[in-house]
């Protein structure tokens, strides 16, 4: 009976781990998607370049750096689920959308550092990961970086010769 | 001092270069972020603990780059880059750096 117990407790609590890490996990991931959709479509009219060129008809009054950056892990049930893809190769896509998200909510944050600039220009994206442990036990944690220079608009300059 | 990651400040002209300045800072994860972060895998997303560390970090080595251009005489850095790498399990080093130069109107 004990033993039944103990073998019930070692297989039900990981099965327990991926239910929640599923279920919640999921969860959170449509409520970020539904928020960065929305801020995304606030900050559409303002487009991160990652050219050094800007609008030359306008003259620049204030330059400034905008950083965001943020840190995301991957849920243990779409852990599991890699597991399995990394037997027989392929994408993961699990992996991917997750990375997606931290990418976008980075940009959206870089934005939102500065959020009276008229243009974001040379744009870069920094992706590093930060797990402290590795192998087996190497939970899939990221860190995203995003900079860019924020610049104001004074107005049009003058015509140029 | 105003910085870009351009080559240049908009509006304003480069009179003198000074070169490199950079600003780093090794930190390590601490124990109960740690602890919060471990619950926080289990279903996934943002960890909000480790994200505001290297907010933290990042902009203290930021404060040491600038630092050190203001000691040379610059009033604005351009073309900053910043990197991380994972020096140890649990520390990562982040970096910043950039050329210091001198600016008029």
């Amino acid at each position: 009976m004990a033993d039944f117990l103990i073998f019930g407790l070692q297989l039900g609590l990981p099965i327990l781990l991926i239910a929640a890490g599923w279920y919640v996990g999921s969860q959170t991931e449509k409520k970020h998607y539904a928020s960065i959709k929305e801020r995304e479509r606030r900050f559409l009219h303002k487009p991160a370049l990652t050219s050094k060129q800007w609008d030359s008809s306008m003259m620049v009054r204030e330059s400034t750096m905008a950083v965001g950056s943020v840190v995301v892990s991957i849920d243990h049930f779409k852990r599991f689920v890699s597991v399995f893809t990394m037997l027989f190769g392929g994408e993961i896509h699990s992996y991917a959308s997750l990375i997606d998200r931290a990418r976008r909510e980075a940009l959206l944050r870089m934005k939102e550092s500065q959020p009276d600039a008229d243009s974001y220009v040379n744009t870069r994206l920094v992706t590093s990961s930060i797990s402290n442990a590795s192998g087996r036990d190497a939970i899939g944690t990221v860190e995203v970086l995003a900079y860019a220079t924020a610049l104001k608009f004074a107005g049009p300059s003058v015509a140029s010769e | 001092m105003i910085l870009t990651n351009i080559d240049s400040i908009p509006g304003s002209t480069i009179v003198q270069h000074f070169g490199l300045v950079q600003g780093s800072t090794i930190r390590a994860k601490h124990f109960g972020r740690d602890f919060a972060a471990g619950l926080k895998n289990i279903v996934g997303g943002e960890l909000k603990g480790y994200t505001e560390l290297l907010q933290e970090s990042r902009a203290e080595a930021t404060q040491r780059m600038v630092a050190q251009a203001t000691e040379l005489g610059a009033n604005a850095i351009i073309n900053v880059r910043f990197t991380t790498s994972s020096v140890a399990q649990g520390a990562s080093e982040i970096l910043a750096y950039g050329t210091a130069v001198l600016v008029q109107n």
